[in-house]
């Protein structure tokens, strides 16, 4: 067994499901609404392409195991991309019906029912091929990774992954908003992957620290980057080190993976627009901290956050201060955090003199951003980094002969599903490579 | 305001709207509660000697999350007394005088017709339906469908319930023959008022695949039996159609067969029925799904301008034609509007893998499919699978071919426009 066993307790439990699990009568019905496009549009809006209107027939016939099958052969992390995928501006946003002005079909919830009972009957799809004696090696053990091992054990090589946490499943176990999937469905998937057998997980070492890169050209036969992205970024300014000011990503996996006190937390302060920042809002909205402030830079329509969920965060109760930045951070009696000065941006974000304003917060999260990790295999002759991203051709390979990389650390921070995509395709190009095709 | 009382072969009724004989018209509150709600007749359920029915009786088949769009049974004639039924039908139509109350009847020999007509006529019934129909159980006893598939049997029938009954007599013919028409002429020489069609239609209506045995299912046996609902239509309406344009035929017909709204009630007289049965809707949805097709003829009639029933009867038959009367120079194309297409490529796969090879891709790259004129026969299946109403249209070509049916281009010579989609 890979992963530790998951405290019940811990914060993120509280969470119930934003979006709702089908019953096989709303999952049979939504599935039957389908128009069953010819080239479809929701395909082509999903990185890892499912044939989504091949496995939403497969649902109304009740070919579950089928369709199942359907969704995994391109996706082997399609449970878990059916929650956390931005369905809205992926393959549900490129539904045609939307052209009709009718609702889209739910195609992240039907791919839900699907994966889930694949999952409750534990039905298995694929064998790993005959052994080819290679090995690869895989740094971290996030969607990327797993993608790319499944795909490399489908053709038989051997992989070893290599992740500094405890934690396996990278931030489908430590990040992801829990009113979309919880810690314990990410420990599923990893299990679910992991079941196709050959691909051995070592957890607790980082390369570069415990293994040397010099180690691992040894030992494998190519090397896969998937270690993802760094700690958060810091606003690099006054206070900052105050308790209960830190970094969102952090407070995420904490909040995930134990227990956590928000007691004399009445306030909260989140720093930024993207999305982690929105999960951040709804997060500790939603653990009970009743005044929520998102406070941005930007105004609402700039912010790079998803729109629909900061449709939610507002219905959930979220506010925001828009074109604020936070200067610096005043602590109280208790030597905490309790006020968070901020200064007026206008439109072209510069500073308006004189207008400043203060908020009040027991508890801020700094959500601006997490630092690349490219620097780590930048020394590594070969491979190029820019903005702290590996460089890879469009199949992933870099420029250092059996290097290949995929999900943040090459794209710089995207979703699940481009990460599954990533690994899958690496995998395919690591696999000519082994195999003297490249 | 339209006039919507109709006379099938001599049966008044307020509206040409009535129940068909069937389980919701197997007892006096059944029908008065239709009457009620706006029903303008019922056909009862047939009288004969008691019988006792299966358990279970019903099977549906149901298509993409719509249930039951066809429906069967295995069930027969009323298993309830003679007595309570004629005393039912009585008080009905004593307290609805201007609703059609008809008593179907199927029974075996020409004493029991006898018999049980005159107890019909007593009632007061405004007519009588021979039950020459029903494709399972009663034919096995040589009654119903065993019946309507004799013609000379039928006419004999007929023609002793003409002589013992002195209220308008129907026919109810089967289907399950291979041509409707000389059963609709042996009704009429035995002295028939007129017809009703179609009864049900012999079927397996599904099979438990996992215990391998049909539905409806009678512990470890099924039976064949009665299809009816939505998905009969076309079959219904054809019959009644060619009924209605057979020269030597010409009796009032009461159109039978998937009707489940006042647009299928259209289709059915505008083929040339004066009155309209249903059943499977009501029992799928009840009596009151009346209301929308009183008032979905009565608004279709005012908008064309007729009148009265009369008026709109039968006015589609003359359309109805044999094949060899169709123009071959006919041309119509398939046209797109852009402006509506959402880019399903539905029609482009439908025409590729089931038709004629002339939807292409854009050339363009965007998102929505192009018709090859040249090639396209006007298929309408393009159309057919267009989840947009009025996004593909398919219009008329002018190729300057003067018409020419094939009976025409075989007797008189005249020239065919050259074929296409024939690559």
């Amino acid at each position: 067994m890979i992963s530790t066993p998951l405290d019940p307790d811990r914060a993120e439990s509280v969470f119930a499901d934003f979006k709702g699990e089908y019953t096989r009568e709303q999952a049979t019905l939504e599935a039957s609404r389908c128009l069953y496009c010819s080239d479809a549009p929701c395909v082509k809006a999903c990185p890892t392409h499912i044939d989504i209107p091949q496995f939403i027939r497969k649902i109304a016939t009740g070919n579950l195991k089928g369709s199942a099958r359907t969704i995994f052969d391109a996706n082997i992390l399609g449970m878990s991309c059916a929650r956390v995928c931005p369905v809205e501006t992926l393959c549900v946003g490129d539904c045609v019906y939307n052209l009709m002005h009718v609702p889209p079909i739910q195609i992240g919830k039907l791919q839900r029912f699907a994966t889930d009972h694949a999952y409750a009957e534990q039905w298995r799809f694929f064998e790993a091929g005959a052994d080819t004696g290679k090995t690869v090696a895989l740094l971290g053990a996030g969607p990327a990774s797993l993608a790319c091992a499944h795909e490399l054990r489908r053709r038989g090589h051997g992989c070893t992954v290599y992740e500094k946490r405890g934690v396996v499943g990278g931030l489908n176990s430590t990040g992801v908003a829990p009113y979309k999937m919880k810690a314990d469905r990410a420990a599923d998937e990893v299990e679910w992957v992991l079941g196709i057998g050959g691909i051995d997980v070592v957890t607790g070492v980082t390369v570069g620290e415990q293994v040397s890169f010099q180690e691992l050209e040894a030992r494998h036969d190519a090397v896969f980057l998937g270690m993802g992205l760094g700690s958060d970024t810091n606003l690099r300014v006054p206070g900052e080190d105050l308790p209960g000011v830190r970094g969102a990503v952090d407070f995420i996996e904490e909040m995930k993976g134990s227990r956590l006190s928000l007691a004399g937390v009445r306030r909260a302060v989140i720093v930024g627009g993207g999305n982690t920042a929105l999960d951040a809002v709804r997060e500790v909205k939603g653990l009970g901290v009743t005044d929520v402030v998102m406070l941005y830079r930007g105004d609402e329509a700039a912010m790079s956050g998803y729109q629909h969920e900061w449709a939610a965060a507002k219905v959930e109760g979220v506010r925001a201060e828009w074109r604020g930045v936070a200067v610096g951070f005043e602590a109280g009696a208790d030597g905490r955090v309790a006020r968070v000065l901020c200064q007026r941006l206008d439109e072209r974000r510069q500073p308006i003199a004189g207008e400043t304003f203060t908020l009040a917060a027991e508890l801020v999260l700094v959500a601006i951003g997490q630092s690349k990790l490219g620097a780590l295999v930048g020394s590594l002759s070969g491979i190029e980094v820019s903005s702290g991203r590996v460089v890879t051709d469009e199949h992933g390979a870099t420029g250092r002969r059996g290097y290949f990389a995929g999900g943040d650390c090459r794209n710089g921070g995207k979703e699940v599903v481009n990460a599954a995509a990533e690994g899958k395709a690496a995998a395919q190009a690591i696999h000519a490579y082994l195999t003297g095709g490249l | 305001m339209p006039d919507l009382s109709t006379n099938c072969g001599g049966i008044r009724s307020p509206n040409p709207f009535w129940l068909a004989s069937a389980p919701p018209a197997n007892s006096g509150g059944q029908v008065q509660r239709a009457f009620d709600a706006g029903w303008g007749g019922a056909v009862w359920k047939t009288l004969g000697q008691p019988i006792q029915n299966v358990s279970s009786r019903f099977g549906a088949h149901s298509v993409s999350g719509a249930r039951a769009v066809g429906f069967n049974n295995i069930e027969l004639i009323t298993d309830r007394s003679l007595e309570i039924n004629f005393r039912e039908i009585y008080d009905t139509k004593k307290k609805y005088p201007k609703n059609a109350v008809i008593v179907s009847l199927m029974v075996e020999t020409r004493q029991e017709w006898q018999d049980f007509i005159k107890r019909s006529v007593d009632t007061g019934a405004d007519g009588l339906e021979l039950n020459f129909g029903c494709p399972h159980g009663m034919c096995e006893r040589g009654m119903g469908s065993a019946v309507g598939q004799e013609p000379k049997v039928n006419q004999e029938i007929t023609s002793w319930a003409v002589e013992y009954s002195s209220i308008p007599v129907l026919v109810k013919l089967t289907p399950n023959v291979s041509d409707i028409v000389p059963h609709g002429l042996a009704a009429k020489r035995g002295g028939a008022h007129g017809v009703s069609l179609i009864n049900t239609i012999k079927s397996i209506i599904s099979v438990d695949i996992d215990r391998f045995v049909p539905e409806p299912r009678v512990d470890g046996l099924s039976t064949n039996g009665g299809y009816c609902g939505q998905a009969v239509k076309p079959i219904a309406m054809h019959m009644v159609a060619a009924l209605a344009r057979e020269e030597g035929f010409r009796l009032p017909i009461s159109g039978i067969g998937g009707i489940s709204n006042w647009r299928d009630a259209v289709e059915f007289i505008l083929l040339g029925s004066s009155s309209v049965q249903v059943c499977t809707e009501v029992m799928l949805r009840g009596f009151r799904v009346v209301e929308d097709m009183i008032e979905g003829l009565d608004e279709y009639m005012r908008t064309h301008g007729f009148a009265n029933l009369d008026a709109m009867i039968g006015k589609a038959v003359p359309r109805y034609s044999d094949w060899g009367n169709l123009d071959l120079n006919y041309e119509t194309v398939a046209k797109i509007d852009p402006a509506l297409c959402i880019g399903c490529n539905k029609c482009m796969i439908a025409c590729e893998d089931g038709a004629h090879q002339c939807i292409h891709p854009n050339p363009t790259g965007a998102r929505m499919p192009v018709v090859d004129e040249s090639e396209c026969v006007g298929c309408n299946l393009c159309q057919i699978v267009c989840p947009v109403e009025g996004c593909i249209d398919m219009v008329k070509v002018d190729n300057g071919f003067a018409p020419s049916s094939w009976n025409q281009f075989v007797e008189e010579g005249r020239v065919l426009r050259p074929k296409k989609g024939a690559h």
